[in-house]
């Protein structure tokens, strides 16, 4: 018995080849069928002449369009003004998060996860009755000077709502960064004569910018991805909107409709390599001893410190005020304030309409369900075998972070419309399945990522220790592997099930009807008619309910680290 | 003796209720090698950083050539430091690495490259500067570490425990080195570490720290053969400690009855007032200063206990034993044992040493 077990790791790494290699073939089969073979056929249709042949006459078509060559240019500009304007006020309150200690820095750290629990599309809404043309503000302006400043007309309003949402991802990546950076290395620079702004250019900025990179990539690529708030702001001169309703309007044979889209992939394929460079380099500035001291801070600098983030505060929470005013509104109108409150709005959706909140958990459970479970075997398979074609199944399975929900949404209409999925008897796309697939597909990243970087934890010798003391491979894997890696998988589900709540993009085009929708498209619905406007707010309360439960237990199991949940 | 080109004055750092250092007064003159030496914990690595600028002291006050530095930052003194992690700076290579110093103190740019190389082949890394630091291996990373430092010419050199990531092998090369480069240039140097042997080696002085204070203070050799506190004789090399009282002075000698029952006959520390009968005193005996005989007939030492071998553990150049007597263990080490006789687990035997190698020190 001590001959047959003292060779194990070779004996049985041999002999388990095959079925590992059986089980990446067929996850390799599943997500090429839901991810490549969609996002293909969209390359497909914008490439193709119609006869079998290919052209590229389409994309010169879209070239030819001032209407187009205007969207793309704003969805550029766009997605770089929200970048901009984000790190104005994100890598500060990274830089005070983790370098100073002070009374309030609760407050900082409250300003990370607040705009995350409420979608931009719901802010958008908020924010219109707050500063909008008719909105508090402005009829405060026009009542005591006679003026009105267009915070939400256009373009402006686009970045505003999407910079107050997207800049916690510029400042939890950032932070990560800055605290993983050891401290002697900037110690060393003093020491050398190195101080003040002059240190923080040449040692402490290059060695945060891979964090500051990565949360910059994530806010452009969602940015130019957000279909929800141009719709709710309706301008519809970017990309996204413009995908959007070509397939909807003109129809799914719509060839600008594909052309956009594989556009919008280009974008966002495109940055991730321009930003390869500096994400790569993220390994290199991690701690090795001690830990980043906080700075005390009293007196003066506090204060400003304090003014600072009360502004940047005030201003994230102005979405959630006006939605919370809202669902409690009869009607908000050319008025500073609603002029009577009442609960009927959430009577109307949690008793009368009550399909959108179920739709929501039945779909997100199952999906954050789905996405834990494929992403632990990906993770295990990527880390602890040795199979041919393991960085083609990294590769696919971290695509979907590139691949904007309208496109995956066109692309399943395009796969899927009119033909009988097999075992179904109906096509994929006339059931709710359609949305969970999509949801599913859409966070893989995510959870291939929390696994990967859990089981990187877990060193091999514990398992082989534990096999040694006579477990075998699933003992081994129930016992030791599962509750170490746990956290990272339940914390990787929270994260899939937090944004798909509030998912739009791809939502909106693939309900089949009314009735299967979740509540972001029945946000989207209500929003249409003034007079549905406040149930839509008293929905939006419940998904940023929901997503806080999910942030405050995702924050629960990561141990405060929440940061790196959101890194790539 | 001239005026300390460093000195601590009262020098005292809290950390919350704890006191990390306190009333430290140290000095340390130009091209000394001075080594603070302690276990993790006793606050040499808080002094080091005083000095350096990174821990502003609660009290007292640090002179640099004379004049007080307390509230000087850091990249105003003009120290080297080698941190323990070598903290290079992995954005940017070997050659940016060393130029940093130069760069901010606005060497003209011409002179820097040659300076830089100078350095480099100071340390023997030519030919590495254009490499990141992940691409050179620990003992290079080292002295890369050593040249960007060496590069800036520093008043002073401040070395944190920066043989501990090496290997046992390239620890005692690079310990050499040091040594010899140390002396060649004459510079002044600050050496925190745990490991006695290195302090031993490389200094010209040590001060032995525990519990945040500087314990005993002196060359090598006094701190090694004249331990002056039970802390010392034991983490300076290894001691046999016997607490007992002194019965009676005979012929110039001590005789002490320890508390285990054992007679030992002791020279009076020199220069001492004699301890007077009736004391209270603590003995020590290094392991290697006691000899194994297998008969009691003829000791060629003064001091004999009879006991029997515990363990013994061959060791090439030394044997370690453990001679167990009266319910203690004594620790021999034999050195040279080559044509010795090798005791066994359960031989009886004679342990003996002379008056002169037994200690005395004040409780």
């Amino acid at each position: 018995m001590a001959k047959s077990e003292a060779v194990p790791a070779f004996v049985s790494g041999i002999r388990l080849d095959w079925r590992q290699a059986g089980i990446l073939f067929a996850l390799l089969a599943l997500l090429t069928f839901f991810i490549l073979v969609p996002i293909v056929r969209v390359l497909w249709v914008s490439l193709s002449d119609g006869e079998g042949g290919l052209t590229l006459v389409h994309f010169a078509n879209f070239f030819r369009r001032p209407l187009f060559r205007e969207s793309l240019w704003n969805s550029l500009v766009a997605g770089l003004l929200v970048v901009f304007f984000g790190s104005l006020i994100a890598v500060p309150l990274a830089y005070l998060s983790v370098r100073y200690d002070f009374k309030g820095k609760i407050l900082v750290n409250t300003l990370a996860t607040l705009p995350l629990v409420i979608p931009p599309f719901v802010g958008a809404v908020a924010l219109q009755l707050i500063l909008g043309r008719s909105g508090t503000i402005n009829l405060l302006l026009m009542r005591w000077f006679d003026m009105s400043i267009p915070f939400m007309e256009g373009l402006t309003g686009v970045v505003l709502v999407q910079t107050l949402h997207f800049f916690p991802f510029i400042m939890l990546n950032t932070a990560v960064s800055l605290s993983n950076i050891d401290p002697s290395l900037e110690e060393m620079a003093q020491n050398m004569g190195c101080h003040g702004l002059r240190l923080f250019r040449r040692v402490t900025l290059p060695l945060m910018l891979p964090g500051f990179i990565a949360g910059c990539l994530l806010t452009f690529i969602r940015a130019v991805d957000d279909l929800g708030t141009p719709l709710m702001l309706n301008y519809k001169n970017l990309l996204a909107p413009q995908a959007y309703l070509r397939i909807t309007t003109i129809g799914i044979d719509d060839v600008d409709g594909y052309v956009i889209c594989v556009i919008l992939v280009a974008i966002s394929l495109g940055s991730l390599l321009v930003a390869r460079k500096y994400l790569s380099l993220s390994e290199y500035a991690t701690l090795h001893q001690g830990t980043a001291v906080a700075r005390p801070v009293t007196g003066m600098k506090r204060l400003a410190i304090l003014l600072f983030c009360g502004l940047v505060l005030s201003l994230s929470l102005l979405p959630h005020i006006g939605i919370v005013i809202l669902s409690f509104a009869k009607i908000w109108s050319f008025s500073l304030l609603p002029t009577t409150y009442t609960l009927d709005n959430f009577t109307e959706i949690l008793v009368r309409a009550p399909h959108f909140v179920k739709n929501t958990l039945l779909y997100t459970i199952l999906a954050a369900g789905l996405d834990v479970f494929l992403g632990a075997i990906i993770a295990f398979l990527l880390i602890r075998s040795r199979v041919w074609g393991r960085n083609v199944l990294d590769a696919v399975a971290t695509l979907p972070i590139a691949i904007p929900g309208v496109v995956l949404a066109v692309g399943y209409l395009r796969v899927f419309h009119g033909w009988d999925f097999p075992g179904l008897g109906a096509p994929l796309t006339s059931t709710w399945i359609i949305l969970v697939v999509a949801y599913t597909v859409r966070r893989l990243p995510y959870t291939v990522r929390a696994s990967y970087a859990a089981l990187q934890q877990v060193h091999i010798s514990l398992e082989e220790s534990a096999q040694n003391l006579g477990a075998n491979r699933l003992r081994t894997f129930a016992k030791v592997t599962l509750p170490l890696i746990s956290g990272g998988l339940v914390a990787g589900g929270l994260i899939a099930f937090m944004t798909n709540c509030v998912e739009l993009s791809s939502t909106i085009m693939l309900v089949p009807r009314i009735e299967s929708g979740p509540i972001s498209y029945g946000i989207y619905i209500y929003m249409q008619s003034p007079l549905g406007r406040a149930a839509g707010a008293a929905l939006g309360v419940v998904a940023i309910v929901m997503v806080s439960i999910g942030t405050y237990l995702t924050y629960r199991v990561f141990g405060g680290r929440t940061g790196s949940a959101f890194r790539m | 003796m001239p005026a300390g080109q460093v000195r601590l004055e009262n020098i005292g750092k809290r950390y919350g209720e704890i006191w990390a250092v306190r009333h430290v007064d140290l000095e340390i003159a130009k091209g000394e090698f001075y080594t603070l030496l302690g276990p993790s914990g006793c606050g040499k690595t808080t002094l080091l950083r005083t000095i350096a600028g990174f821990v502003s002291p609660d009290e007292g006050a640090v002179f640099l050539d004379g004049d007080s530095v307390t509230h000087m930052p850091p990249w105003r003194r003009n120290l080297g430091m080698v941190f323990q992690n070598y903290a290079l700076w992995p954005h940017m290579t070997v050659f940016d690495n060393v130029a940093f110093g130069l760069k901010e103190r606005k060497i003209p740019r011409r002179e820097i490259a040659p300076r830089v190389m100078e350095a480099l082949e100071q340390v023997g890394l030519k030919g590495t500067e254009g490499r990141r630091p992940s691409q050179l291996s620990g003992g290079q990373q080292q002295r890369v570490a050593l040249a960007r430092t060496l590069v800036i010419q520093p008043r002073v050199l401040l070395l944190d425990e920066p043989l501990s990531n090496l290997d046992a092998k390239l620890r005692q090369e690079m310990r050499i080195e040091l040594l010899k480069l140390q002396r060649d240039i004459g510079l002044t140097t600050l050496y925190v570490t745990h490991d006695q042997e290195e302090a031993l080696t490389l200094s010209t002085r040590i001060a032995v720290m525990n519990f945040g204070k500087v314990v005993q203070e002196g060359k090598p050799r006094e701190i090694y053969e004249s331990p002056r506190e039970r802390f010392v004789a034991d983490f300076v090399g290894k001691s046999n400690l016997f607490s007992g009282t002194i019965i009676r002075s005979l012929d110039g000698l001590l005789e002490i009855h320890t508390e285990e029952g054992f007679e030992i006959k002791a020279a009076p520390p020199p220069g001492d007032q004699s301890p007077r009968e009736s004391h209270k005193v603590l003995l020590y005996v290094r392991p290697e200063a006691i000899e194994l005989v297998e008969s009691v007939d003829e000791p060629p030492k003064l001091n004999r206990i009879t006991g029997r071998v515990a363990a013994s553990a061959y060791q090439g150049s030394l044997v370690e034993y453990e001679i167990e007597s009266a319910e203690r263990i004594i620790k021999v080490n034999e050195t040279n044992p080559k044509g010795k006789p090798l005791f066994q687990r359960g031989d009886e035997i004679t342990v003996t040493f002379a008056a002169e190698d037994v200690g005395i020190l004040s409780e």
